[in-house]
């Protein structure tokens, strides 16, 4: 047996083999073929295979979520099956005299250029589309593994840490949990496991292993324990504490439908943060109200270009009306600090955190900024989607992003396309400066959503990534909640609403603070919100104190 | 050869899914069929990628030819696919 100590970053207990994530080499070469016949038939073998994938996905997907998305599938088998392009690949093969993997890129790139390259949004949007197919045969001629995990049963993974694109890419029905070398509780990675609801531990270091592959592992998300090949004893108090476990969800079952309602009679929206339409499966199994928080960047970190205004409004679409009229707050692309995206060629920044980033990046570049406006004010035309500005420190940016609004708004009046005119708009507050301006914000807003984690880390001068401030970097400090009253008390002078949506949202042990400081909304992981709800519903709001708040 | 028109309904012309299904119809059949716009551009029913480079929007007409085979009845089977699907 060997024991591991990490930070358990997302509650629960897991056991299964353990997989360590290979970083594929995706680097294509292009030297001369040996054999240009071999190479055809290597081609024409990749091209098979993702013919016949692509057709097991249409099935599976059939079976489980409906005819469309097998309908994409199935679309995208027969891009694979299309003469000109298979003729492509195999022309340009035989003319460079080049490698399988180098021809098929090629084909790829010049189908989708032929698309993007059409003065219909619709067809542009399509170049994604043959991008995916070329990616799924080169996938194949390279034997990588799709989603990343080459493995028949689901598996803990492991890895020194997760980017965000590579985080998106995995193929999340073979994770029963994540342990990572570094990390911290506020890494994508343990991000995306409180949104799955699967235990995650970080920082284990060194003591993790590549060539411990493969063997069974037990974890504890909340200890932060990592047992390889438990003796007898250890292996008995996982499993009591995996029925343990088993009964708190059952328990949590009883929650569903029921009201977000203290015994006193005070409500609280319960929302969810989401970082992909692929989530909102999860904010329906847990009865969540609305959606709190959809980070956009998925689409930004997803692609190697600038996602088009088409690609963008089907996500946003597909989420509003998912949720069927309930509130969705979308948040304008959060790029910079610690999420970069080569395609915007940011410069390097000494301190990114305080640098070009978010709302800063849209201001200045007002093409990619009405990109996204377009298509989220065409999304809400297909349910209740708010748009949310982040990294807001002034009244001027606001009413520059409200301009921006109201041009794209005037824009889709022309062309007569459908949009809600009563889109809300709200901000983040998560800079001390738009906590001491809050109240000239809140005259120009519908809502407020505070990000615990960026007001915590600009509060208290700690950075949110690093692993080592420990004690210092402290949500709970005083000056972070009295921030909190400041901007709740600002937001029900103008009479807007205020959330939360950062981590501390979904903190239990603050919940009383919140009451008592007046906060309308949490938006929290979908897996929180009935140990929430449960928490809501035992609490008396006017007993509520602000004595965590030291004053 | 056997020819008729067709004027498209379909809100977004002729898209990726309606151009998979008719490539797969077009290859179904033992005439070749050939779909041609007003501006001069055309391409075979079962490319699927080329039919789609046609840019054909809603509300635009197309010539179909059919080519070899047994015409009549693929015809008939071509224009029956426009009408429910385009």
């Amino acid at each position: 047996m060997i024991m591991l100590q990490g930070k358990g970053v997302s509650k629960g207990v897991a056991n299964g083999p353990l997989y360590f994530f290979q970083r594929p080499d995706t680097t294509i070469s292009d030297t001369p073929a040996a054999d240009i016949e071999a190479e055809k038939a290597r081609i024409a073998a990749a091209q098979k295979k993702a013919i016949d994938q692509l057709n097991a996905l249409a099935d599976k997907a059939r079976e489980d979520t409906g005819d469309e998305t097998a309908i994409l599938f199935e679309t995208h088998a027969m891009f694979v099956e299309d003469e000109d392009y298979v003729d492509c690949m195999m022309n340009t093969l035989t003319e460079r005299g080049c490698l399988a993997e180098k021809a098929v890129e090629l084909a790829g790139e010049e189908f989708a250029a032929m698309l993007a390259a059409m003065d219909d949004p619709y067809m542009q949007g399509r170049a994604a589309d043959i991008k995916d197919v070329t990616r799924r045969i080169l996938n194949n001629l390279m034997g990588i593994a799709e989603g990343g995990i080459d493995s028949e049963v689901p598996v803990i993974l492991a890895a020194d840490d997760l980017a965000p694109s590579e985080t998106l890419q995995l193929d999340k029905s073979k994770i029963l949990g994540f342990i990572t070398q570094g990390g911290s509780s506020n890494s994508h990675t343990a991000i995306l496991a409180r949104t799955m609801g699967i235990p995650a531990i970080c920082g284990l270091g060194e003591a993790l292993k590549a060539d411990q592959s493969g063997r069974e592992i037990y974890i504890d998300g909340e200890t932060g324990q990592v047992a390889i090949d438990p003796d007898k004893i250890t292996l008995s108090s996982f499993q009591t504490k995996m029925e343990k476990q088993r009964e708190m969800k059952e328990l949590m079952e009883t929650m569903k439908g029921q009201g977000d309602v203290t015994m006193d009679g005070r409500e609280m929206m319960v929302y969810c943060n989401i970082g992909s339409p692929a989530d909102v499966s999860a904010v329906l199994s847990n009865d969540g109200q609305g959606i709190g928080l959809f980070r956009s960047e998925f689409l930004y970190l997803a692609s190697s270009d600038y996602p088009t205004e088409e690609e963008q409004f089907q996500a946003y679409k597909e989420v509003a009306a998912a949720m069927g009229g309930k509130r969705v707050v979308i948040r304008t692309l959060d790029i910079g600090a610690d999420k970069q995206v080569d395609y915007f060629q940011l410069h390097k920044e000494e301190n990114p955190a305080l640098g070009v980033r978010a709302i800063r990046i849209c201001l200045n570049r007002p093409e990619v900024f009405r990109t996204q406006l377009r298509a989220l004010y065409r999304a809400s035309a297909y349910g209740k989607v708010a748009i949310m500005f982040p990294m807001i420190t002034s009244v001027w940016e606001v009413k520059e992003c409200k301009r921006a609004c109201q041009k794209v708004m005037a824009e889709l009046d022309r062309e007569g396309v459908p949009y809600r005119q009563d889109t809300e708009i709200g901000v983040m507050i998560e800079t001390p400066a738009s906590v001491l301006v809050a109240e000239e914000l809140a005259k120009e807003v519908d809502f407020f959503s505070v990000g615990t984690n960026d007001l915590t880390q600009y509060t208290l001068a700690c950075d949110r990534q690093a692993n080592d401030l420990g004690k210092f970097f402290d949500p709970h400090h005083p000056a972070v909640l009295r921030a909190l009253k400041l901007a709740a008390d600002a937001a029900h002078k103008a009479g807007i609403w205020i959330g939360i949506c950062g981590e501390l949202g979904a903190d239990l042990t603050l919940l009383e603070t919140f009451l008592a400081i007046g906060i309308d909304e949490l938006s929290v992981s979908p897996s929180a919100v009935l140990p929430l709800r449960a928490k809501i519903r035992k609490s008396i709001a006017k007993t509520c104190t602000l004595e965590k708040l030291e004053c | 050869m056997k020819q008729f028109t067709y004027t498209i309904t379909d809100p977004i012309g002729v898209h990726a899914r309606p151009a998979g299904m008719l490539a797969k119809a077009a290859k179904a059949l033992d005439s070749t069929v050939t779909i041609a716009k007003a501006d001069g551009k055309s391409a075979a029913a079962t490319k699927l990628m080329a039919l789609m480079g046609m840019g054909i929007k809603n509300g635009e007409t197309v010539t179909v030819t059919v080519e070899g085979g047994n015409e009549e009845a693929n015809a008939a089977a071509m224009e029956q696919f426009f009408k429910e699907n385009l």
